[in-house]
């Protein structure tokens, strides 16, 4: 079982930069095919500063700590048993290259099902760039299925 | 400039109407090892056949953000990026290695602010959704 005092807990706010050569890596390994989200030239005429980061990117972002099994690991979650139940996603301004951002990630819940067999961990985060713009936020749900 | 030509308008939509399908490619073992460098999601469940069968799982399979990445192009080809106010799924089922994703989504409501709801949903080549969910978009 997964302490449940976890619930509402916040882990340390992550700043992280925003980097060009990391917008690329993403375009290229989803197979993207618009230019704006690797040529800079594009994205400008597009009406962006500078690349945008895609909708999806801000998950990404969460990655980039020490420790980016942070939260499984402070669970004492085992890792091979983590499944991907949901993520849902609300946009605020842009997030672009260069751009250094801000994430707080809370514990909003934390609940079982079928006695125990399935927990789940519902963790909420929220950014703000260096210009403390609002950038929307996730929301994720985390599945850990008892293999027995 | 985008390719595409992001010409959408909510007096041009109707309820029932489809996105244009989005079709990725064959999901190989380089395409999440890719993948899982890239998005920094290293969770070896999906690069490594060792540590998913030790964990009970026949192969390695997919990332749920691979899939939801694709969603995300399939929003992203029909308004720009800026109009996408929401974005979420479920991750209904594991995506299989070798799997061909096809994105579809259509209009399921028109709402005060020019406010259209979508359903999207990915479905590998055999018609199995994989990927669930639905977006919010304000359109001109």
């Amino acid at each position: 079982m997964i302490d449940r005092s976890f619930i509402g807990r916040s882990f340390p706010p992550l700043h992280v930069d925003v980097e060009a050569g990391q917008l690329r890596a993403f375009a290229r390994a989803t197979g993207q095919r618009d230019p704006i989200y690797w040529d800079e030239e594009a994205a400008k005429a597009a009406g962006y500063r500078a690349l945008p980061a895609p909708l999806t990117f801000l998950f990404t972002l969460d990655q980039e700590r020490e420790d980016r099994f942070y939260f499984i690991n402070a669970m004492g979650i085992e890792l091979g048993h983590v499944l991907h139940g949901e993520q849902a996603f609300t946009y605020g301004a842009p997030i672009c290259a260069g751009d250094r951002v801000t994430l707080t990630c809370t514990c909003m819940d934390i609940y079982d099902k079928k006695g125990g067999a399935m927990e789940f961990v519902i963790l909420k985060t929220q950014a703000t760039n260096q210009l403390g713009e609002d950038l929307g936020g996730m929301t994720g749900t985390i599945v850990v299925r008892d293999p027995k | 400039m985008s390719i595409f030509a992001h010409d959408v308008t909510f007096a041009g939509v109707d309820v029932g109407d489809s996105l244009p399908a989005v079709t990725s490619k064959p999901i190989s073992r380089t395409t999440l090892a890719l993948f899982a460098g890239a998005s920094g999601d290293h969770n070896p469940i999906h690069i490594d056949i060792d540590f998913a069968k030790a964990a009970g799982m026949p192969d390695v399979f997919a990332h749920g953000m691979l899939g939801m990445a694709y969603l995300g192009h399939l929003l992203t080809a029909w308004v720009p990026q800026r109009a996408v106010r929401e974005f979420s799924t479920r991750f209904v089922a594991i995506t299989q290695v070798h799997a061909v994703v096809t994105c579809t989504g259509r209009v399921v409501e028109k709402r005060e602010g020019n406010l259209v709801a979508l359903e999207i949903e990915a479905a590998d080549q055999n018609g199995d959704v994989k990927l669930a969910g639905q977006a919010l978009v304000e359109l001109p």
